[in-house]
Formats: C-alpha cells, structure tokens, sequence
C-alpha cells in the first residue's frame, strides 16, 4: 500500500495537530523514501525552480515535431493584455501559464512532470499566478507542492494517474485536483475544504477520455492543460465558499478508478478513439507518418 | 510511490514514457555494455514504433546511450552531439505482436571492443524494466547497482553467492531467481544497495557453477 491511500488519512493528518499538514506529508514521505526532511526540501525545491525556469523559457516560435502544437500561448497574452477578455488579467495569466507549459512540452522542453509530462501546465499555471497576485513566500509555494504531492499520491494509490490506465481523468483530471487542493491550502482554507475541492475538481473531470491525436501528446493535450487550470480555480473557489461535495473524496477517488477500468482501450492513449479517431485527426496521421 | 513521482520527474517532454522512459533505457543499456558505445543498432516495437519519431523516442534512446539524463535539455538535439563523437547508430521498426506495448531491441558495440544485445521496455512513468541481455531472459529496472549471474542450476550456488555478498556486507534490495529448465541453467538477478567493487566480483566469478556474471553500476 502506497503511503497516501486515503483523503480521510490526511485530515486526520491535519486534524491530530502538531506540524501542519504539508509538513507531515514531507516528513512521513522522506522517511518512507530514506531521504532527510531537508533532502526532500531540496528536491522541492529543485521541481519549483525547474518550474519557474521552463516558463520563463516559453519560446513563441516554437513548434513541436509534428506542426501541430506552438505560438497559442503567445496568441493569448496578447489578446489579455488587449483589455478585451471576457475574464481579466488573472485568469488570462492562468491560462497563457497552462499554455506556455503545455506548448513547452510538446517541444521538448524541460518541464516538470506533475503528475505526469503531459498534464504538467496545471499546477504551475495556477499556483504562479497566485503567488504574484497574493505576494505569496516561497516557502508556501513549496508547502503548495507537498500538499499537492500529498493528494495527488491517494489518487495514484486508488486510482491511477496514467492515461494509458485511466483515461485523461486520471492525467488533467488529478492534475487539477491537486491543484485545487493546494489552491485552497494558498488560500488558508481546512484540510476538509482541500479534500472537498480535490473530490469537485475530479468530479468535473469524471470519464474524460484520454485521445491524443496520432498518438502524440500535443492535441487534444496542450489546451486541456488549460481547461484542468480553470477547473482547479473552479473547484477551490467553491470548496472555499463552504461548498460541500456531496460525496466524500475517496469515493470519488474509486468512482473514478471504476470509470476508467470501464472505458474501451481506444479512449486509453492508443491514439484510435475520441478526437484522435476524427476523420482529420485520421489525415493528419497518415499524413504525418506517410511522410 | 515516491511524492516526486507526483511532482516530477523533472524532464524534457513531451511524454514520460516515450521520452524520459526512453532516455533511461538509453542510460541503462550503457550501463550495461560497461563502456562508451560506439555502434548502436536499435529496433523499435509497439507504440514505440508508431508514436516514437513524434516523441522523440529514438533522440531520447541516443541520449542516454551518450550518457545524458532524462532532464538533459541537450536530448533533443542528441544526433548532431552523436555525430560529433562518431557514435553510428541505424534505427528499424519491428512487429512484436505479444511484446509490451514500448519495447525496444538494442544491438550495441563498445569502443573497447564489448557487446551487448538487450531488450528493455518503458512501463509508465518514466519507469523502465530490462527484460532480456543476450539469451537470459529477466527483468529489473537498472535503477540499483545490479549484478546478473547465469549458473549452473544445481544446489548450493545461489547460498555461495549470498553468503560471499554477505560476508563484504553487501545489503541485498531484491534476488531474482529464474531457470531455464530443471538442472540446466538458471539466471540470478541481485539489486543491492551499493555498489561492489572488483575484488568482491573477481570472488563472485570464481565461485563453482558461475558461468557468467554481468555487473550494472549506477551511472
Ligand atoms: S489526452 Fe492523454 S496524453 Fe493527452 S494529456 Fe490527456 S491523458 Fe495525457
């Protein structure tokens, strides 16, 4: 058993007092893993580092190998930065951060996985924005991570956070669930509200199916980045409000496993179902590899 | 589960199975050829085959043969560094209709003169498995120093072998043990948590019934 396997395990965590949350999953995880409290911290802090260097690193003229993916980030600060937008600043930078990110690695960038290469734009594209927006310390944005990390372990333990095993669900759909409850941590909400936005964020995200067109993971996977970023603002946003999930986040958790043993080996990264068996997804392929 | 399995690897995308994956099986192979390569034949199966070129697996593979980690942002780019060092490599594409779905065939030749022909697969992740060196026929993830010893299948061999590892104290991870057929041979696969040096190996070798003993450091 993973050492993560239950919600209510960590609000129990939270509810026993002592260090806070965040700090008793750093310490229980560098124990487990024989690393010291301070070489977990380090890795950390590398991830975050590594984090911030892959956005700044954002290359507008970038294009992956296939054409398929490059240059939309950049079509989208510039259409924020127009005052024109329907949402405003914060939103734009969230969803130019879950872009840029998502466009990086399709280019084979450096990124972060988080929890996995191609849902890597999520955490980042909100927890940036925030921590400029709110002036938020370092140190809380590496706290933000090891809660993230925390929850992001009980969806592996009890679900699945491979496409390939889950559907994208288990990819953008955890993303952003870790990403909603380290949101509310920012925030300074309850170890209950972090576990109610992780269940309403993957709620949301129940049954998405993962189908990368010709395989690949560029379409649909770079903007749905940006879809899982929203989510997690959605899902924190609520969770913060006193909005209950009327279901409790481990069932969720299981309800989603159970969804993604259900769904047909085309909709799991084969590249043959969803969009990626759409007839120009389909000349697109034969297209490509023809070539 | 490790927490940076969640948050992390860091790595060059786009994907962790068909590119850090692939890097690690590059890394690995070398590890296991035990000198610098200077002529790699790679055959590439399954979704390896279909989605590699798109992934970057065999830029990936060609990295980590050279050496580079799965975050060595120079991956992409890994041709024109193999060109500048001479490594000649050939890339095919191969049907393995019951094989993992990323698997790939290695056929190595070192600068020293060394050879190695190994099958590995990317199994989620970023993680790797070795399935086959030569003809044995096993499974590990290169991740540890590991030893590899084909013996004699007969009583007593793999009691020699963990009792010279223990007395250099020598603590064992995991020990695999699979034979071909009964009284044949048999394949021993040790992950330990250190290293072992020459001197430990040269006991090892010298022991009755070891045929052949492969040794794997971490890089
Ligand atoms: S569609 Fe598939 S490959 Fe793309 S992000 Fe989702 S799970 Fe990953």
């Amino acid at each position: 058993m993973a050492l993560f396997y239950s919600v209510t395990q960590l609000e129990d965590f939270a509810a026993r007092g002592g260090a806070p949350l965040w700090r008793q999953i750093l310490l229980a995880s560098a124990e487990e893993s024989g690393v010291t409290p301070e070489q977990s911290l380090e890795k950390m802090n590398a991830a975050l580092d590594a984090m911030l260097a892959a956005d700044a690193a954002y290359d507008p003229s970038q294009r992956s190998h296939s054409g398929l993916v490059g240059g939309d980030a950049d079509k989208l600060r510039r259409y924020f930065e127009s005052g024109r937008s329907i949402c405003g600043e914060f939103v734009g930078r969230v969803l130019c951060g879950a872009m840029r990110m998502g466009e990086c690695n399709a280019c084979m960038h450096r990124i972060v996985a988080a929890p996995t290469a191609g849902a890597c734009g999520v955490l980042p594209a909100v927890l940036l924005p925030y921590a400029a927006e709110h002036g938020t310390p370092r140190e809380e944005l590496i706290a933000a991570l090891y809660i993230a990390a925390g929850y992001g372990m009980v969806i592996a333990s009890r679900a699945s956070i491979s496409g390939a095993e889950a559907g994208c669900q288990a990819e953008i759909g955890a993303a952003s669930a870790m990403a909603a409850a380290a949101l509310v941590y920012l925030h300074g909400g309850s170890a209950v509200q972090m576990s109610d936005a992780l269940a309403i964020a993957l709620k949301n995200m129940m049954g998405l199916v993962c189908d990368p067109v010709a395989g690949l993971v560029e379409v649909p996977c770079v903007k749905r980045n940006a879809a899982g970023a929203m989510n997690a603002l959605c899902a924190a946003e609520l969770a913060l409000a006193g909005v209950r999930s009327r279901i409790p986040a481990d069932e969720v958790i299981d309800a989603m496993r159970a969804v993604g043993a259900l769904m047909s080996p085309l909709l799991k990264e084969t590249g043959r179902g969803g969009v990626a068996a759409s007839p120009t997804a389909q000349r697109f392929r034969s297209d490509y590899f023809g070539s | 589960m490790d927490l940076f399995d969640l948050i992390g690897p860091i790595m060059v995308g786009p994907s962790s199975s068909h590119t850090a994956g692939a890097v690690r099986i590059g890394l690995a192979c070398r590890r296991i050829l035990g000198e610098e390569v200077a002529e790699a034949d790679i055959t590439l199966y399954g979704s390896f085959a279909a989605t590699g070129r798109g992934h970057g697996t065999d830029r990936a593979i060609i990295a980590g043969l050279m050496g580079m980690a799965p975050d060595d942002e120079r991956v992409p780019d890994s041709y024109a560094e193999a060109r500048r060092r001479g490594l000649l490599f050939s890339f095919a594409f191969g049907e393995m209709p019951q094989g993992h779905p990323n698997t790939a065939r290695l056929v190595l030749r070192g600068v020293k003169g060394a050879d190695a022909d190994i099958e590995a697969v990317s199994v989620g992740g970023g993680r790797i498995e070795i399935r086959r060196i030569g003809d044995m026929a096993l499974c590990f993830s290169a991740e540890q120093p590991t030893l590899i010893i084909r013996n004699e299948d007969k009583p007593g061999t793999v009691a020699d072998v963990s009792r010279v590892l223990s007395e250099e104290k020598i603590n064992i991870a995991t020990f695999q043990v699979n034979r071909n057929s009964r009284g044949g041979t048999a394949v021993m696969v040790i992950e330990c948590d250190t290293p072992l040096n020459d001197t430990l190996l040269a006991r090892i070798r010298s022991l009755p019934g070891i045929l052949r003993a492969v040794y794997i450091n971490r890089e």
